[in-house]
């Protein structure tokens, strides 16, 4: 233990430390969590000279003021957010995608994120937070992970386990691009739907609503109607399942999602999405684009190429 | 046996055996779902055994779908010894506090709340998976007549404990979560405990469940 830590001042909102999540556990109910985005949380942490599976804080809308206390550390911030350092009472608005140093009695205050949702604060070191299931990643519905599986709250005080000696500054120039196409893969009940609701579904928009959270993402819009049934038995869910229950609004799984569920599974979104996907915020607009399997692989391959890429330049 | 192999988005394989619910299609899904896992193939991660379907999910930057699809295709399958399995009694309190769906239940299944409760009871339920959330539970079968659907739009928020039905199934939300099947009850039980890494779950695929009643004041004092 080190005598490095942090004091949160204001928590924001769903601001929870995340990791690479859980693989290995869908069986027992338990999700994959994990950060929502993920190539934001790797260059945060890569940003820091931490390990690339390093805990970071993940905040959505509005993110956590901290009051640091310790030797020099550096952070950095990803997504696309809006965040003041404050030193010695002076202020300084702060760069994404750029390490700062920071020392004893620093404060960082992220105040928003910009037309988005999720965005990143990654420390130069580790913290010391409890592992279950060898993730640190806190999933607030069944109380898993660091900080008993809880929200981050005001008055709390974080630890360091140690903090990094590299303490070289990085940036990085990063834009993140914004879709509104989603692409998806045909889901396992599309024939479920009548062909006016196959229609509905690729070509009209839908309106991501208020109602979305790290579980899933409630889409509103035109219904999309059901000609089979409007239940299946529960099966097996994954990321980016798109269920249409009987109401006929499409509801997207995201990272905490339950791993079983019995609603038509109409479309499955392309791995390469995923991270733009849960950066829309409520409101946005969403249209889905019909893609095959090998299209969406080659995709993929090509994203993550990008983000090796990016990686390597920092 | 596995009838069909297909993809679920590009990071998954979906296995169906069909789309009949029994014992014994359920224990060919537990079978295959226990072989793979001791295999341990480079990129399989999740596996997600259901009544009739096995979800066999993947790192795509390690493995994709053809070459998972030929690893469980060359699978054979033995007749793997049986597993320890166990009668367990869960307390529910069906008091109306926690029976929130019980005046749409009566009238779906045009059944007395008495009737209900009755056929609900004391009887031995199959757990034939675990999951949607942490340690839930899905036990059958439910006797015919007390068959609803799901309601049409789930709910944001469900209790903890409690005890739902959805067509020949019971399920118990182990903590507060969005759902969509019908409220009969409210167990005290902890279903799931985290603190246990090794055996989080109270109730696992193979056991029996036989829920017994008992009154609002038997479940206040339950934890004491």
């Amino acid at each position: 233990m080190t005598n490095n830590y942090l004091d949160i001042i204001r928590p924001g909102i769903n601001t929870t430390f995340q990791d690479k999540g859980r693989d290995h556990l869908y069986h027992i109910g338990i999700p994959f969590s994990g950060a929502m985005d993920n190539r934001n949380y790797l260059i945060a942490n890569k940003l820091v000279n931490n390990n690339l599976d390093s805990a970071v804080v993940e905040f959505a809308y509005q993110g956590p003021h901290i009051k640091y206390s310790g030797e020099k550390i550096n952070f950095a911030v990803t997504g696309d957010v809006i965040f003041s350092i404050k030193k010695n009472n002076a202020e300084i608005e702060g760069n994404c995608y750029q390490s700062y140093q920071i020392e004893n009695g620093d404060e960082i205050n992220i105040l928003s994120t910009n037309k988005s949702v999720y965005g990143y604060l990654a420390l130069g070191g580790e913290l010391d937070l409890k592992f279950q299931w060898n993730s640190c990643s806190i999933n607030t519905k069944a109380n898993i992970g660091s900080n008993d599986g809880k929200k981050l709250d005001a008055g709390q005080r974080i630890n360091f386990k140690k903090i990094n000696s590299n303490k070289d500054v990085k940036k990085i120039n990063y834009i993140n691009n914004k879709i509104e196409n989603i692409r998806v893969m045909k889901g396992t009940n599309f024939d479920y739907f009548s062909e006016q609701g196959k229609q509905t579904f690729y070509e009209k928009e839908f309106i991501v609503s208020k109602l979305s959270d790290r579980m899933g993402m409630r889409l509103e819009g035109p219904k999309i109607e059901n000609i089979v049934n409007t239940n299946i038995k529960s099966e097996g869910l994954i990321k980016g399942v798109i269920q249409v229950p009987a109401d006929g609004n499409p509801i997207i799984m995201l990272s905490d999602h339950g791993t079983v569920g019995g609603y038509p599974k109409i479309g499955t979104v392309a791995s390469v999405d995923y991270d733009r996907l849960v950066q829309m915020a409520p409101g946005s607009k969403i249209k889905f684009k019909e893609i095959n399997l090998s299209d969406a692989e080659t995709l993929f391959k090509l994203y993550e190429m990008e983000t090796q890429n990016l990686l390597s330049q920092i | 046996m596995i009838k069909n192999i297909s993809n679920l988005g590009d990071a998954a394989l979906y296995c169906d055996f069909g789309n009949e619910v029994n014992k014994s299609i359920n224990s060919q899904v537990i079978k295959y779902f226990k072989t793979i896992k001791e295999k341990k193939f480079e990129g399989i991660n999740n596996l997600t055994p259901s009544y009739n379907k096995l979800i066999i999910s993947y790192d795509l930057k390690k493995t994709t779908f053809k070459e998972v699809k030929k690893f469980i295709e060359k699978i054979n399958i033995e007749d793997s010894e049986k597993t320890n399995s166990k009668t367990l009694e869960i307390p529910v309190c069906c008091h109306e506090n926690f029976s929130i769906d019980i005046k749409r239940l009566e009238e779906i299944l045009k059944l007395s709340r008495e009737k209900i409760l009755e056929n609900f009871l004391n009887k031995e339920y199959f757990c034939y998976m675990t999951g949607f959330i942490a340690g839930m539970p899905f036990l059958g079968d439910l006797d015919e007549n007390m068959r609803a659907q799901r309601l049409e739009t789930p709910r944001v928020k469900v209790p903890k404990g409690s005890v739902a039905l959805t067509e020949q199934f019971a399920n118990i939300y182990t903590f507060e979560s969005p759902g969509g099947w019908n409220i009969l009850g409210n167990t005290p039980l902890d279903v799931f405990d985290s603190s246990k890494e090794d055996k989080p779950n109270l109730i696992n695929p193979g056991d029996t469940v036989i829920f017994k009643e008992i009154t609002l004041d038997q479940y206040k004092n339950y934890n004491d």
